[in-house]
């Protein structure tokens, strides 16, 4: 347990100084924290669901307040949240040989729009969602009645689960940890491998001859664009360059270094090129439960172009940057100012910054906004690691990952334990 | 951020590097110095908060993420306050990183840590030297690699200095930071140290460098808008070094110049600058002020209010660098200006405007307050319809309504500001008398030995929810001078002009006020005018010498120099007439004097002619025909050396000039014969009729006085003149 604080402090500490950079990572590391923190916490014997969720949700706590702006943080803390409470519903069915019928059928409905042809990582989750539940699948016809009692609330499943069922508490409480700790992996697995599973469709997306514009770089745009080259497509990638960062110069070097025809425009430049474009692919930092999108800051602007010429606007993005809250939620923060120094060199500046001349208030203020958020409406598809998606679907397919009970992971279990 | 990747990335690679000798740092948590009193007679200057931050923790937040493994505060003036506040801090609690406190009661000086650090015998490799009131977030892989690569090459390389480009005020003469210009020589390929002088004498407008800096390097470049950060990087020589040189107690004006001008040790100090990240130390209420604003606009990224980087509770940042915590109770009609932070749990009451300004926790502002660039530090109370303006208001202080402070107040520790009571620009206020002896700017500020200092538990006090109580008891027990700070008032104003605050304004919060800013313009002014006057020389060789009289006047120096060109061309004439050397030779001769005087051609030619004439003149001679016959002599026998000078019109009119200037000055015996001179030098082709004739039209419109010679020589001309018409008339003719 002590070891554990420690590596959730220096995680802490980590998320504080903006030392993790990237929502892959850090998603993966929040995942793997989560990870040992489940496997190393006792467990009582009854509602072991319940205490597991509260020690979750104690650190998710934390770690969300640590950096509010990487909503990765919370997506993958309400993700294992969700993932303790369905494994421990379907335990607990099963031990009650009942199921609940609108699980199902929800399970069923997972099934069925998921049935895009590449979709392997959400074939692979169904199923082993399918594989845990199948024992309660067969034992349903046999007893309904337990059914409606049981649905809901995962705690009082799990207390009155404790009250009927002492004998094999011990092995459930084992199989729940071995359960959800499985579970985590694959949810790490899915992490590490979502721009595989994204780049698979790639070709699907680029088409020959075409001309994809990005700005910016994301890792997840890299490898989609670089799967569609291997396939044999030959297009051309035109690159905004993504100032102050100036990270689509990266972009551009990687795409080169692969043989892709590439093109470096100044962010300017966008609506010029614009009308040349077959369609814009980009990455985004988060994608919101209504379909907005918090992206590197100029993407609205990209994406307005975009409109205005008819040209598809796609996001990629992996599922750890679903993020169940809707942009006007109080606790989402949008963006971060960084420093000004990424635009201008202080040294040039500093005399405008001579606060002992004049009134001494700063005349110079300098914004360096991260993110831009990008309306739903402006998004043509979404494609995630489970296939292409359309913005309004998005709540959708948010629901299949969280939990409403959730949706807000601060104070009720600090104030109830 | 990229350079955040590459840190991280090396940031893996280093722990291997650095596995033998973890990196550390000595934080000197003192300034050895004055400048923030009254303040610091009760609480110590690293403790003060920066943005509602205590100021060590943005020094320690940065030496943890800079990768220093090992810290060692050196306390001194307050130890205790410092081990306190430290041993509770979460500083403690941090993987890799260690916190040792070093305590000493005797040290006046940063030479007197360093000797003691020394002494302990802690330090075992490179260290990070800085003061616990530096503020920054640059990187310090690549400067620590600079560092060791130099060292490796050079083992006299002990220290490496960050620095930073900050434009001084050209006005003020001071930094933005409120500290003196500053002059650096750095050579610009390997950015050695050569020269610093952060104490110039600006009323003489100039520095003085070291003839031999010239002479050893071969390029130099003098900087005066580069920023000392006060963050060095040093080997363990230095510490040794220290040792050696007791004498040595301030880290700049000490051991830096000491070093620069000790040349039989051959120790050396080079500068890394840093241009994205920030960097600055602060050295006063100007640098406070400076700094702050700094942070607010986030140059200091990511230690800025709303990262929780320390310590420091939860901070949103709004529209216009608003930064407003969670839990504040603000009325709806009270104004919040940009560029605000406002701390947890303060109330602020109707139609108050605060713009520009830092309010700490705890605060209580009544309503219709107005508050401009102040800095309000935790638990004030400030009563209805006060005004403030670039102030500091440190912890605990109550304002009684009505009350105004002026721009550059200073209220220390719960001072209480009587009804309608205006504290006056630039006061000093403090529950503490004033020392009563003056102290030196080296003087340690060291309350817990000074027998006339009461101390007061302030920063234990601060959290105290009592403190109005507290200072209202104290000033019931204790009988304050009413007069000072009117009614319920409790506090001595301190006397302003106490040591080296003569100049206030300089190192104040508020902005320099605009007839201080008028007279150092005109000032500089004045200084300008008198360097032009040195500078309007031109390169003397331009000059044209003798054309313009009142000019000459002007350049005495020239003058003297065309002098000693003439009489060196002379000389060297006359040698060859005696010795008869050759023509050749004498036109090197004079070309080299041309070059080493800087004259041109012009020059050369009038001061030819003028020796030639002369000799012609100190050739006896009875009559004025016998003087015609001996210059036309010496004309035809040196014409080659003349004409050799006489590339163009303009030379030859110098020569024409210098011959009536001759005529009417130094040797008269000539002008009768002025003509003739001049049809001699016409025959012989020395000068051409085009220079005549314009020398005739240049002197049309000059004085009566100045024309006897044109008169004189007018026949002359006229006959060249219709000569050069009948030749035109001629050559149309044959073209036609």
């Amino acid at each position: 347990m002590p070891d554990v604080q420690a590596l959730v402090n220096e995680f802490l500490i980590k998320l504080k100084k903006r030392k993790i950079e990237g929502s892959q990572a850090t998603a993966r590391q929040t995942a793997e924290l989560l990870r040992s923190l489940i496997s190393q916490q006792r467990v009582p014997y009854t509602n072991q669901a319940g205490a597991l969720i509260d020690a979750v949700k104690a650190v998710g706590e934390q770690l969300i307040a640590a950096n509010p702006v990487e909503l990765a943080v919370g997506n993958i803390v309400r993700r294992v949240l969700h993932i303790i409470r369905e494994e421990d519903l379907s335990l607990t069915t099963a031990a009650m040989a009942g199921l609940n019928l609108s699980a199902v059928s929800d399970d069923e409905d997972d099934a069925d729009h998921d049935d895009h042809p590449v979709l392997s990582a959400a074939a692979v989750a169904a199923a082993a969602r399918s594989t845990l539940r199948a024992p309660s699948l067969q034992t349903l016809l046999e007893d309904v009645t337990d059914a409606a009692a049981v649905p809901h609330p995962s705690s009082s499943g799990g207390d009155s689960e404790g009250k009927s069922k002492s004998a094999d508490k011990s092995s459930r409480s084992r199989k729940l940890k071995h359960d959800v700790i499985e579970a985590v992996n694959e949810l790490i697995e899915d992490i590490c491998t979502c721009h595989e599973q994204i780049a698979e469709q790639a070709v699907e997306h680029i088409h020959q001859n075409e001309v994809i514009l990005t700005l910016g770089s994301s890792r997840t745009v890299l490898e989609f664009l670089c799967a569609a080259k291997e396939k044999k497509r030959s297009f051309r990638v035109f690159v905004a360059e993504g100032a102050p960062r100036y990270q689509g110069h990266l972009l551009a070097k990687e795409l080169v270094a692969r043989g892709l025809q590439t093109t470096l425009i100044t962010d300017s430049a966008v609506f010029a090129m614009i009308s040349r474009v077959n369609m814009v692919i980009v990455g985004a930092h988060a994608v919101m439960a209504n379909g907005g999108v918090v992206a590197p800051v100029g993407l609205n602007m990209v994406a307005l172009a975009a409109q205005r010429h008819a040209v598809p606007f796609v996001v990629l993005a992996g599922s750890h940057k679903l993020c169940p809250l809707y942009p006007h939620n109080p606790e989402v923060l949008l963006n971060e100012l960084r420093s000004p120094s990424e635009l201008l060199d202080f040294g040039e500046f500093s005399d405008c910054m001579d606060f002992g001349n004049g009134t001494g208030s700063p005349l110079l203020h300098v914004v360096n906004p991260t993110f831009d958020y990008v309306p739903p409406k402006l998004v043509n598809l979404f494609i995630t690691d489970t296939g292409g998606h359309n913005p309004s679907y998005m709540y959708r397919l948010i629901a299949d990952y969280y939990s409403a009970d959730d949706l807000v992971v601060q104070r009720r279990p600090a104030t109830g334990s | 951020m990229v350079a955040h990747k590459k840190g991280a990335s090396r940031g893996s690679e280093e722990p291997e590097e650095l596995a033998r000798v973890p990196l550390q740092a000595i934080l000197l948590a003192d300034s050895f110095t004055t400048k923030f009193r009254p303040i610091t007679l009760e609480r110590p200057k690293v403790l003060l908060p920066l943005v509602n931050v205590p100021m060590i923790n943005y020094t320690l937040a940065w030496l943890e993420s800079a990768g220093v493994e090992e810290v060692f505060v050196f306390c001194c003036s307050h130890s205790k306050q410092v081990i306190d506040y430290l041993e509770n801090s979460e500083w403690f609690s941090q993987p890799n990183f260690s916190v040792t406190m070093i305590e000493s009661h005797n040290s006046v000086s940063a030479g007197d840590a360093l000797r003691l650090i020394y002494e302990r015998n802690v330090i075992h490799g490179d260290f990070v030297l800085i003061s616990g009131d530096t503020v920054s977030n640059m990187s310090l892989t690549q400067a620590l690699l600079e560092h060791k690569e130099r060292r490796k090459k050079d083992s006299n390389a002990v220290m490496t200095m960050v620095i930073k480009r900050s434009k001084p005020s050209q006005i003020a003469l001071q930094s933005r930071l409120g500290t003196d210009e500053l002059f650096m020589a750095i050579d610009p390929n390997t950015k050695q140290l050569l020269y610093y002088e952060d104490k110039a004498d600006h009323s003489k407008g100039s520095i003085y460098l070291d003839k031999l800096l010239l002479v050893e390097n071969t390029s130099i470049s003098l900087h005066n808008d580069k920023q000392d950060c006060y963050i060095d990087i040093c080997c363990p020589e230095v510490l040794s070094l220290f040792t050696d040189n007791f004498d040595y107690q301030h880290l700049r004006r000490h051991f830096v110049k000491g070093l620069l001008v000790d040349d039989i040790m051959g120790y050396k100090i080079f500068t890394h600058e840093i241009h994205s990240s920030y960097a600055a130390r602060i050295d006063n209420f100007r640098s406070y002020d400076t700094v702050s604003k700094d942070i607010i606009q986030r140059w200091t990224y990511p230690l800025v209010p709303d990262v929780k980087f320390f310590g420091n509770s939860s901070v949103k940042l709004e529209r216009q660098g608003m930064y407003r915590a969670s839990e504040i109770g603000l009325s709806r009609s009270a104004q919040i200006g940009p560029f605000t932070v406002i701390g947890n749990g303060t109330k602020i009451g109707n139609h108050t405007t605060i713009t520009n300004s830092v309010i700490g926790e705890g605060c209580n502002i009544g309503s219709n307050v107005s508050i401009e660039g102040s800095y309000i530090w935790d638990n004030v109370t400030i009563g209805d319809g006060c005004k403030l303006r670039h102030a500091i208001v440190c912890a605990g202080v109550i304002m009684k309504s009505g009350a105004v402070l002026e721009p550059g107040v200073i209220l220390s520790f719960k001072v209480l500001v009587g009804q309608q009571f205006v504290v006056p620009s630039y006061s000093m206020v403090s529950l503490l008398q004033q020392p009563t002896k003056q102290d030196s700017d080296e003087e340690l500020e060291y309350a817990d030995n000074s027998s006339g200092i009461v101390e007061i538990p302030s920063f234990a006090g601060t959290s105290d929810k009592s403190n109005g109580e507290m200072t209202s008891e104290q000033s019931e027990s204790q009988c304050w001078p009413a007069s000072q700070l009117g009614s319920g008032g409790a506090g001595y104003i301190w006397s302003i002009c106490e040591g080296a605050y003569d100049e206030e304004w300089r190192h104040s919060v508020a902005p320099i006020p605009a007839d201080k800013l008028a007279e150092a313009m005109d000032a500089a002014d004045d200084d300008q005018e008198l360097t032009q006057d040195g500078s309007i020389l031109p390169p003397s060789g331009e000059l044209k010498p003798d054309s313009n009289d009142s000019e000459d006047d002007d350049n005495e120096d020239s003058r003297d120099e065309m002098i000693y060109f003439e009489k060196e061309v002379e000389a060297t004439f006359l040698r060859a007439v005696h010795e008869n050397i050759k023509v050749d030779h004498v036109i090197l001769e004079v070309n080299s004097l041309r070059l080493s005087y800087n004259k041109v051609a012009a020059d050369c030619a009038g001061a030819i002619f003028y020796a030639m004439m002369k000799l012609a003149l100190e050739t006896p001679h009875t009559s004025a025909g016998e003087l015609l016959q001996n210059a036309t002599n010496v004309i035809t026998k040196w014409k080659k050396l003349l004409k050799y000078y006489l590339a163009d019109i303009d030379e030859e009119m110098e020569v024409i000039l210098r011959f009536e200037e001759m005529c009417l000055e130094s040797a008269k015996e000539f002008s009768p014969l002025f003509t003739k001179i001049l049809i001699q030098l016409y025959d012989q082709e020395v000068i051409q009729e085009d220079a005549i004739l314009r020398w005739d039209d240049e002197k049309k419109d000059a004085d009566e006085s100045d024309k006897i010679y044109v008169k004189q020589a007018e026949k002359f001309i006229q006959w060249l003149k219709e000569a050069s018409e009948e030749e035109d008339e001629e050559e149309e003719g044959a073209d036609s």
